[in-house]
């Protein structure tokens, strides 16, 4: 290749280099637009009173007075109503979260370091039960749920969301790939039970894994829609989540019928959509890096 | 020894897994006295006049966000992988990755006042597009597009991240040779960086797809907030639900549950078998 076809090619290259950055300069602008308006508008829309949030700039800022006045118009609807769901959602979420780690994190450990019958049978099970949605099973559950008179206790949606095989894939790949089998056989040739070789050796070794369980097990339990909806009648077991649905329906602006002493403005409903998630979000801001290992968890190998 | 290890998942995968699998299959085949029913469950189910339109909405609804999913986010992992600001790529990922926190009715309220004119921050654009409404906006035939709109807003941004990981475990010598070898950054994606994703978007597309066809908060929620104007039947979870709770027929409800959950196992063992989720090393 001569010298001046080359430089003519970098030349060109260059040039598709900056058109190319410029299409990706703006095809990034918009989607942060879309992703980050709503979130914004969201967080503004609380500090607002229902006139300034259809009159006023969307992204102006609000008072501190309006955001009182929206905060106790929240948690004074239907006497409280609000705290108690955020309560259910923190009981069910946090419920499940403990059998969660206490059931996945052994079997995990058993599936990658020991042997047993039926090991890959449930192995197998494990992997495509993960990945089926989890609403997929919602409504054969409440029927077996139905069948033992269990509608409407929490154990009906704390023990169903305590199945977690998404949780046992994540330990049983971070057990197989990050511990080695001959530091466990050491260890029993020393004498050690198969249980202290578990709590002593193994589990001081997991923490990171049970961190990574755990987050996406509250992520997962703390937004489920479906099963709450399905197993809880009444309103005083709602999780927040199903809560909303009430709100909704009180808000005037969407349900004209609703217009009375009991009736929710908009920025109060912004304010419990803010409310619903804030767990959530919190465990978000720090945890980026979580579902990048989670997901890429052994699955990325060619 | 090892057995107790595994005694409370296998209960747990038992009760919720395997049991109510099996449950369903059987309130399937039976009558609501209990005897054998045949296939007249599925016929009624599949005769019922709300069926085929529910599945039309469903479908309709996935082919649009995964095909929004699979394009924008392979080109957003893309871009955001070319920027060589390290600040500007973290913030980017960061504000892409965010409003997965509001999954679920959450995600759904917000959109809510997102499509609403009179409040919305994009009232703007919905004026200029003709929409003076919340109830034109989600008239019948923006539905699946509103969905999908809902569902990418909350869920695109973990997958970005997630193939931009991906696109960081693929080897700066590859990419280096093709650059020597003249290859543009277009070339280099369509010929190295996709072919590397492939996987991920294979594996993004089936959870979605399986996810997509259970559809139900969305319209749901949305239902109850325009006085259904969305019907309360508009997806196929949703008709199992009326089936259940409206007219206590729990044979045709596990009928189309049974179904739903046929095409998602299909999809999972499809995917497991091939995928290769298996292999440690």
């Amino acid at each position: 290749m001569s010298n001046t076809s080359l430089k003519q090619r970098e030349r060109q290259s260059n040039l598709t280099g900056w058109s190319l950055r410029t299409v990706g300069g703006v095809v990034s602008a918009i989607f942060v637009f879309f992703f980050a308006i709503p979130m914004v508008w969201l967080i503004l829309a609380t500090t607002k009173s229902a006139r300034a949030l259809s009159v006023e700039n969307p992204f102006s800022i609000g008072t501190w007075s309006d955001f009182v006045v929206n905060w106790n118009q929240l948690f004074e609807f239907q006497s409280g109503a609000v705290s108690t769901w955020v309560a259910n959602s923190a009981l069910y979420a946090g419920g499940a979260l403990v059998l969660t780690l206490i059931a996945s994190i052994p079997a995990g450990y058993a599936l990658a370091l020991t042997e047993f019958r039926l090991r890959g049978t449930l192995l197998v099970l494990t992997l495509i039960v993960m990945l089926i949605p989890n609403t997929a099973l919602v409504l054969p559950i409440f029927l077996e749920m139905n069948a033992v008179g269990l509608i409407g206790d929490p154990l009906s949606v704390i023990l169903p969301m305590s199945f977690f095989p998404f949780g046992v894939y994540l330990t049983y790949i971070y057990f197989s790939t990050s511990i080695p089998r001959e530091l466990l056989d050491a260890a029993r040739i020393d004498g050690a039970s198969e249980f202290k070789v578990f709590s002593r050796i193994a589990l001081p070794l997991a923490a990171p894994i049970v961190a990574l369980v755990g987050f996406f097990s509250f992520v997962a339990n703390w937004n489920n829609y479906f099963l709450p909806f399905v197993m809880l009648p009444s309103s005083s077991d709602y999780p927040i989540q199903v809560g909303l649905t009430t709100l909704l329906g009180a808000t005037p602006a969407f349900n004209p019928s609703s217009a009375g002493s009991t009736s929710v403005q908009l920025p109060t409903l912004a304010l419990a959509t803010v409310i619903s998630v804030l767990p959530v979000l919190i465990m978000f801001l720090f945890s980026q890096r979580f579902l990048v290992r989670g997901m890429t968890a052994g699955g990325v190998k060619e | 020894m090892a057995y107790a290890f595994v005694t409370p998942y296998t209960l747990l995968a038992l009760a919720f897994g395997i049991v109510p699998a099996f449950y369903a299959v059987y309130l399937a085949f039976t009558t609501r006295e209990g005897g054998f029913a045949g296939l007249t469950n599925f016929s009624q189910v599949l005769g019922d006049f709300r069926f085929w339109p529910a599945a039309q909405h469903v479908a309709l609804y996935v082919i649009i966000w995964l095909f929004a999913l699979v394009i924008l986010v392979t080109l957003l992992a893309l871009i955001v992988h070319n920027i060589a600001i390290r600040w500007a790529s973290t913030s980017l990922r960061f504000i892409f990755y965010i409003p997965g926190a509001l999954a679920g009715a959450s995600s759904v309220l917000l959109w809510l006042f997102m499509l609403n004119p009179s409040a919305s921050p994009f009232s703007g654009l919905l004026h200029a597009m003709g929409f003076e409404s919340f109830v034109e906006v989600i008239a019948p035939n923006n539905l699946p597009l509103v969905f999908a709109i809902i569902a990418f807003w909350a869920g695109a941004g973990g997958w970005i991240v997630i193939m931009y990981g991906a696109l960081n475990n693929i080897s700066q010598e590859v990419i280096e040779a093709a650059r020597i070898d003249g290859a543009g950054p277009f070339q280099i994606a369509r010929r190295i960086q996709i072919p590397m994703m492939r996987k991920w978007i294979s594996y993004m597309g089936i959870i979605s797809l399986a996810a997509g066809v259970q559809l139900f908060v969305e319209p749901q929620f949305l239902s109850q907030a325009s006085q259904a104007v969305v019907p309360n039947d508009y997806s196929l979870n949703q008709l199992a639900y009326q089936y259940a709770f409206r007219q206590n027929d729990f044979n045709g409800a596990a009928a189309i549950s049974l179904l739903l959950l046929l095409v998602a196992l299909a999809l999972s063992a499809v995917f497991v078998l091939r995928g290769g989720l298996f292999d440690k090393e």
